[in-house]
């Protein structure tokens, strides 16, 4: 029986950035085999311009935002413009049962990769191409980063304060959306070929996934004529439904609430101060009403408090309320390393480091404690002589074609 | 009370025929929490049954509400998340109707269930419990925070999770309160995840006959939001904030750089960015502008093939800025958007949702599934396909979200042989 559950499952990558590689850092978490075809004459982006670096030094094994989307997964010299490396390619995707593609579309069957090509003499292969607008369409070739496609998407227009200009969405947002459904597109077409023999070709547009998150604002346009508007932290009735300062720099504890118990649960834990016996804040609607004079009472009671001792505080108390952790708080976090979400590896050029685990734990197969990601090249000739077979001689010929790259000589770019 | 305005209103769905999930059976007892799991496996084919309190699931009563010809409210929130899912009553406060849930897992190939952490097990129907009879039988239980751990028992909502995932420290503007998004996003997150976690473990069933539990935390989830930001402390014991709309970050001179800038009906994105695309994108658009009379002779004179943003200094980028954002404010939406693909520029629009229903991309790729819906003149657009598959069927909208108990009759009566005159004794008695 198997230890993992995607064990026995071979995925080779030709991609750069987030949207592709995140999900076959996921798959490797659960035990596939992933390999991602790099060569040092173009690295991905993240290894290449995209802080952080380890101690601010700039280096193709020293990006952080590469390792978080990399571990546990192989890197494979192969110089796809070279005669022979475009060979070693195909061969290696003759071996995958996956392959996932992120390139502007069209590139892979220019490169001779295609999905035609590939599952001619592989038909159970399984080929995601995962793009900002998907394959087809007139702007199919439209460039763009995942940080304004989450723009494009409508997640911006969603966040800020009532009344005021959009503030940026961290990071490539719609990038983990499409993550997520290109993972499950590829498990859904597994389950396909485990009944049919049959592999696919999928096209997954990050543009259409960004939408079903935001399904029922598309609805209320078509069926009210209205959309959600940017509103702080607030909440259709329940009201406080904040963040309040607390006692630090930057510290601060959400409350809510949702009913009047719970109102009257959060006032016994105030001590019944007089403000709060006020009928301006006797029910839900009323509080809702007058819910910015609420909010400068509250800030008030919780500027002094520390915000992590007022979550534990109100919890028990069974009022909605949470410490608005700071990124360092991430990794102290007693939930988070209760499931062993922060993981410890040891990369070879930075040191040790924490890897980021999926947000599911399977109870008969878990995740397996992750691998450091990937120099650049660093598995070359492990993966050529595994998934290939080829003999110590057939991969000095290679080298010496320019066909595949090794980590020594890359590691100088 | 069963009368319902599906696209077929009783019996089976239309099946897809041809979908990875054809013929698989989910129970689908979540909340609002996982309502977005139940409909991505529904989406793939299976036959998804959503079992509902007899008072109806939370997700109906979540606004805004859309009345039909008859007068009665329908959550927008519930017509999105549950369609091509059948629906069914179900009291699991009472015995009868946990023997009745028991019955309905020992033919389920998945259950998904959102209750409290040991919610199930207390009501004699957790996983040990069903598994037992069922051993193929994939769990997902999709909450707040986990199974286990010492925020097990606390109360979680949206606010509440994005709080504890770090990201809200990353959204608004400095000093200032941290931000959520508006609409709730952690759902869609906690679901995406459990639909994952399930198909990873329904992977592990085609090899071994096992099926397993699946334990997915909303708050683990949501901690991808933060993307690399954990990486800057990690690496180098740097905190990254919230900048509004700046970012910060990507230079050596600790130069910030504006994200969000106003234009004729709205707001577009845009970043002065360096590297092949960057350099293009500037050149194109200092052209651009130059066309129009707007491009000040320092962006003219300005080598772009050589620009390096990490080496860009805060004067120069303030003076570039100006003159950008002077340009785009006489600019619409759809002509920032046509530009800049003519110019195959970076670059989009901050769209709202009647921006990307007008969007001709989407139509091309036939994303939308038209949903007829009662009282609505015009066919509602739904969102299709999140993937187009080349062998397999995705996402077409079979069957619109149930009414309260509308496939009562078709499951209890129809597929476990309960009498009529037994089933009215059951709704009379509150057990559907």
């Amino acid at each position: 029986m198997n230890n993992q559950a995607l064990d026995g499952i071979v995925v080779v990558e030709f991609a750069a950035f987030a949207a592709g590689p995140c999900i076959g850092k996921y798959m490797a978490n659960f035990g596939a085999f992933v390999v991602r075809v790099e060569s040092a004459s173009r690295p991905d982006g993240f290894r290449a311009h995209y802080p952080p670096f380890k101690d601010n030094k700039k280096g193709v094994n020293r990006s952080g935002v590469f390792a978080f989307n990399n571990d546990s997964v192989y890197s494979v010299g192969v110089n796809l413009k070279a005669p022979g490396g475009l060979d070693i390619a195909k061969k290696l995707a003759a071996k995958a049962d996956v392959i996932i593609e992120n390139f502007t579309p069209g590139t892979m069957k220019k490169l001779g990769l295609g999905y035609d090509v590939l599952s001619q003499p592989n038909p159970g292969l399984i080929m995601l191409s995962t793009c900002n607008m998907g394959q087809t369409g007139p702007r199919a070739q439209h460039p763009g980063f995942g940080s304004q496609l989450t723009s494009l998407s409508g997640f911006t227009n969603l966040a800020g304060e009532p009344g005021g200009a959009p503030v940026i969405v961290y990071g490539p947002y719609i990038d983990y959306v499409a993550v997520g459904f290109g993972y499950v597109a590829i498990m859904a077409a597994l389950e396909y070929r485990h009944h049919t023999g049959n592999g696919q070709y999928i096209d997954l547009a990050q543009y259409e996934n960004g939408i079903h998150f935001l399904a029922p604002a598309i609805l209320q346009q078509q069926l009210l004529g209205s959309s959600p508007e940017r509103d702080g932290n607030r909440h259709e009735f329940a009201a406080p439904h904040n963040a309040y300062p607390c006692a630090g720099k930057d510290a601060w504890c959400t409350i809510s609430v949702f009913d009047d118990a719970e109102w009257q649960r959060l006032v016994d834990v105030m001590d019944r101060p007089a403000w709060a016996a006020s009928v301006r804040f006797a029910t839900q609607l009323s509080r809702k009403q007058n819910e910015a004079e609420l909010d400068a009472l509250l800030s008030e009671w919780t500027r002094t408090k520390s915000a992590g001792e007022l979550m534990n505080l109100l919890q028990k108390a069974g009022v909605h309320a949470a410490n608005v952790h700071s990124i360092p708080e991430l990794f102290t976090d007693p939930q988070l390393a209760h499931r062993r979400f922060w993981r410890p590896v040891n990369h070879k050029e930075v040191g040790v480091h924490q890897a980021e685990m999926p947000a599911f734990d399977l109870s008969l197969t878990p995740a397996a404690d992750p691998q450091p990601d990937p120099c650049l090249c660093e598995h070359t000739e492990m993966v050529l002589k595994k998934l290939l077979g080829l003999t110590d001689k057939e991969i000095e010929a290679l080298e010496a074609q320019g066909a595949v790259e090794f980590e020594s000589a890359a590691g100088n770019h | 009370m069963e009368r319902g305005f599906g696209l077929k209103t009783s019996g089976r769905a239309k099946e897809l025929s041809n979908a990875a999930f054809t013929g698989r059976r989910v129970l689908d007892l979540t909340t609002p929490l996982g309502h977005l799991c139940g409909k991505i496996l529904a989406d793939l084919g299976a036959d998804v049954i959503k079992i509902e309190p007899p008072a109806g699931d939370a997700g109906r009563f979540r606004s805004p509400f859309y009345s039909d010809n008859t007068g009665a409210s329908h959550s927008l929130f519930w017509l999105a998340y549950n369609n091509n899912k059948r629906g069914i009553t179900l009291n699991l406060e009472s015995g009868d109707g946990r023997a009745l849930l028991a019955r309905l897992a020992q033919q389920a190939d998945f259950l998904l269930e959102s209750f409290p952490p040991g919610c199930m097990d207390s009501l004699g129907i957790g996983y040990e419990k069903l598994a037992a009879a069922n051993p193929e039988l994939v769990y997902t239980a999709i909450t707040p925070f986990g199974q286990t751990g010492p925020y097990r028992d606390f109360q979680g909502d949206d606010l509440e999770i994005m709080a504890l995932s770090g990201v809200m420290s990353l959204t608004g503007h400095p000093g200032r309160t941290p931000l959520r998004i508006s609409l709730a996003q952690s759902e869609a997150w906690a679901s995406l995840y459990g639909a994952m976690g399930a198909l990873t473990a329904l992977r592990h069933r085609q090899e071994s006959g096992r099926g397993q539990f699946v334990d997915v935390s909303a708050q683990a989830a949501c901690v991808i939001l933060c993307a690399h930001a954990p990486w800057f402390w990690d690496y180098n014991r740097e905190i990254p904030s919230r900048e509004g709309e700046f970012m910060t970050g990507r230079t050596i001179t600790g130069a910030k750089f504006r994200t969000v800038w106003p234009c004729r009906d709205g707001y577009l994105t845009f970043i002065i960015y360096g590297g092949p695309a960057g350099q293009k994108t500037n050149r194109a658009l200092t052209e651009w502008m130059d066309s129009h009379g707007c491009a000040p002779e320092f962006m003219k004179q300005k080598d772009w093939d050589r620009f390096d943003v990490a080496t860009i200094t805060q004067p120069e980028v303030d003076r570039t800025e100006e003159a950008i954002g002077k340009f785009f404010v006489n600019l619409t939406k759809q002509e920032f958007i046509k530009g800049g693909l003519e110019r195959g520029m970076l670059g989009y629009p901050i769209s709202t949702a009647a921006d990307i229903l007008a969007d001709g991309q989407l139509t091309s790729r036939n994303f939308w599934q038209m949903v007829q819906l009662p009282g609505c003149a015009e066919p509602v657009r739904f969102p299709g396909p999140f993937a187009k598959f080349s062998n397999m069927d995705c996402g077409e909208i079979r069957l619109a979200a149930p009414a309260l108990g509308e496939h009562n009759s078709a499951v209890y009566g129809g597929e476990l042989g309960v009498s009529e005159r037994e089933l009215q004794r059951m709704r009379a008695a509150r057990i559907i």
